[in-house]
């Protein structure tokens, strides 16, 4: 017997069934998990979720700047960087390479990002106002390294693709994808850790900053 | 890890006379207990989330084959490969086989307490990979060669003076006190482990039957690091992990960040499923899932069972007097508090932990702030009442409860001898009204006073009140 069969046969021993697991027992469990049964959703997760964003964005310390336009992007961007006193250089998702960046004095280059790299550019799946928490999604395109390796992250949120809840979000993915990618990333503010005396320290391995650039 | 916890007692009063100890616990817990009250506050609905959650957990555990079954197939189809170990040992070998057929060098990790319960790291590092532990209470913690004492916060027993010369002999740099500056330090030093590493290693907080899929919840960002740029990614995990949908991860998370340091939601989410697909720039080409019992099973179906509910949010050692005041090395394996003293019996034997079920007030705290409603003073009390039955306590204990349960079981001389006690203590108490002394119980005595009874026992005013004597006091 191997260890597979012995822990199942234990579990079931232990709950009083004999044998093992039987169709039945597999079509019941596959109709309980797609019924996707909610929990409780608090209040204050509920009203407009846009405002509950802005909001929640502030409070996990992501900075959020509302623009008129996507093609305000690159200004944007490079206003930010130039205030922050960063290079006005970034790597970035594909999708964004389209954008006038050169016009905006931004050197873009759309490739994986690296250890060197300090901004990172991205857009999301969508994003969740209950926590102010951004959704990204790997796929060719669009690796997560670039949220991840840079000590800026510049994330681009259309306002239509903010949801309530967690719960929204992964009815928008069924929706939309089918099915979850190799990464599911859920982003709420930079990086941090209070491993030493519970200080709070901001840029523990991931990025030092979010700044989220929301387009309508 | 090593089972330590035979010496519950003699290493708790020496943690209770370390005075950089209990300056560390001091300070550790306001923020835990005062964080995790307000962001509690804010919830209209806890209590429903809380009913919700255990519910969904129960659910799980009741159908755990069918579950962790629906979960390989999900995670096989994705390309995972699932492996299952059914002791420590077996899944050490699981492990070290993957990392010499990949002829792994460096291995980074993101914490994990099902490493710490296998001691994973000595099993990697007798077959010769260089272990790096990432978070940075744990990388902390691997630099003294120490396990951790807390669950969330491995290291929240260590001052950072104590950090800071750590790091020195470590990193060979000017020390550091401000820590900030320390943080950084240890970023640098970790950044370019997380590039070099041919193999992560996580955790999960659960596994996703519905998609296969594993999730890590950090603040630091180690996890998606350890998961995201080595060739080969090892998730370690316990059996009881599995959870049936994505709608259920969204209730558990409500509740864990909270639970655990007030925190309305971790930094990161880290939810990964399968390797890395055709065209994709990231991702490890290979990835294994080690689902491992090593006791869990005898917990299934038996009247602890609630206990395969833990969340590991660690709420219930922040709020409990007895580990804010010893910390969690006293307990002396991976898992303190009063989680610890159900769960630690239950793994390593009650004759190696006998002390923990007992080291409780039963204040009932650990119940209340439990996220998923695991009944911890009955649970606790469950192993009391075992031990007793087995005559595994003290033959002065034992004697002592056979006294009591004899007079407590006959009511008359119980009514009799009651009066008679209150009387003699009323006049232990002297004056001050306080004994410093019982006879046969200075262990008791010796901490602290008692406050003397001063006048009747509850069953005299009780005959008084219902005989129409008026009111109780």
């Amino acid at each position: 017997m191997s260890a597979r069969e012995n822990i199942l046969r234990r579990i079931r021993s232990q709950s009083g069934r004999e044998g093992t697991t039987t169709d039945a027992e597999r079509a019941a469990a596959r109709e309980h998990i797609a019924k996707h049964t909610r929990g409780p959703l608090p209040s204050i997760a509920q009203g407009d979720p846009v405002e509950r964003f802005v909001a929640e964005c502030a409070r996990v310390k992501t900075s959020v700047e509302q623009l008129a336009s996507g093609q305000d992007v690159p200004k944007a961007a490079a206003q930010y960087l130039a205030q922050n006193a960063l290079p006005q250089r970034a790597v970035g998702w594909s999708a964004l390479a389209g954008l006038d960046w050169q016009g905006a004095g931004i050197q873009f280059e759309d490739r994986l990002a690296n250890k060197d790299d300090l901004v990172g550019v991205t857009d999301c799946f969508c994003a969740i106002g209950e926590t102010g928490t951004l959704l990204l999604l790997s796929s060719p395109t669009t690796p997560k390294l670039h949220a991840l390796l840079p000590e800026t992250h510049i994330c681009v949120v259309s306002r239509s693709r903010i949801v309530t809840c967690v719960e929204d979000a992964f009815a928008l993915l069924r929706k939309e994808r089918g099915e979850l990618p190799r990464a599911t990333f859920f982003v709420s503010g930079p990086s941090r850790t209070a491993d030493i005396e519970q200080t709070i320290v901001i840029g523990a391995h991931g990025p030092y900053r979010v700044h989220v650039l929301l387009v309508p | 890890m090593e089972v330590r916890s035979m010496h519950f007692k003699a290493t708790a009063s020496g943690k209770l006379n370390d005075a950089v100890l209990q300056g560390a616990m001091k300070k550790a817990k306001g923020k835990f207990v005062d964080g995790r009250a307000a962001a509690v506050a804010e919830i209209d609905v806890w209590q429903p989330m809380r009913t919700h959650a255990a519910a969904l957990r129960d659910l799980t555990i009741a159908n755990l084959d069918a579950y962790l079954l629906e979960f390989e197939a999900n995670a096989t189809r994705r390309g995972a490969i699932v492996h299952w170990a059914e002791s420590a040992a077996e899944a050490n070998d699981i492990i070290v086989r993957i990392a010499r057929d990949n002829a792994v060098k460096i291995a980074t990790k993101s914490k994990s307490m099902v490493s710490e319960e296998i001691s994973l790291n000595d099993a990697l590092d007798a077959a010769g990979v260089e272990v790096v532990e990432t978070d940075l209470g744990e990388y902390i913690l691997q630099l003294a060669k120490e396990p951790p004492s807390h669950i969330v916060a491995p290291a929240v027993h260590k001052t950072k003076e104590q950090v800071a010369d750590l790091f020195v002999a470590a990193h060979h740099k000017p020390r550091l006190t401000d820590i900030p500056s320390m943080t950084l330090e240890a970023r640098e030093v970790l950044r370019e482990k997380f590039l070099s590493a041919d193999m992560g290693i996580s955790g999960a907080n659960f596994v996703i039957a519905e998609t296969g899929t594993t999730l890590t919840v950090t603040n630091e960002g180690n996890a998606d690091m350890v998961t995201t740029i080595p060739r080969i990614h090892v998730v370690v995990t316990g059996i009881e992990k599995v959870i049936p949908t994505l709608e259920d991860f969204a209730t558990l998370i409500r509740l864990l960040p909270r639970s655990a340091i007030g925190q309305t939601v971790s930094n990161y989410l880290t939810l990964t499923t399968g390797v890395k697909g055709e065209g994709d720039l990231d991702g490890p080409e290979q990835m294994h899932i080690v689902l491992i019992d090593a006791g869990r099973t005898k917990l299934v179906g038996s009247d602890m069972q609630e206990m395969l509910r833990c969340i590991r949010c660690g709420a219930c050692m922040n709020h409990c007097p007895v580990y804010q005041n010893v910390g969690g090395h006293a307990y002396g394996w991976v898992y303190p508090g009063p989680m610890g003293s159900v769960l630690t019996p239950t793994y390593v034997g009650i004759e190696n932990a006998g002390d923990l079920p007992n080291a409780a007030t039963f204040c009932g705290e650990c119940q209340v702030v439990c996220p998923v409603k695991i009944p911890l003073p009955d649970l606790m009390r469950k192993w009391r009442e075992r031990q007793f039955t087995q005559q595994l306590r003290p033959w002065s204990e034992r004697a002592g409860i056979a006294v009591w349960s004899a007079f407590a079981t006959r009511p008359t001389l119980y009514a009799w001898s009651t009066r008679v006690a209150a009387r003699v203590a009323a006049l232990l108490g002297g004056a001050k009204r306080r004994i410093t002394w019982l006879p046969g119980l200075d262990g008791w005595t010796d901490g602290r006073d008692m406050p003397a009874p001063t006048g009747k026992t509850f069953r005299e005013l009780y005959a008084a009140r219902r005989s129409g004597g008026g009111r109780l006091l």
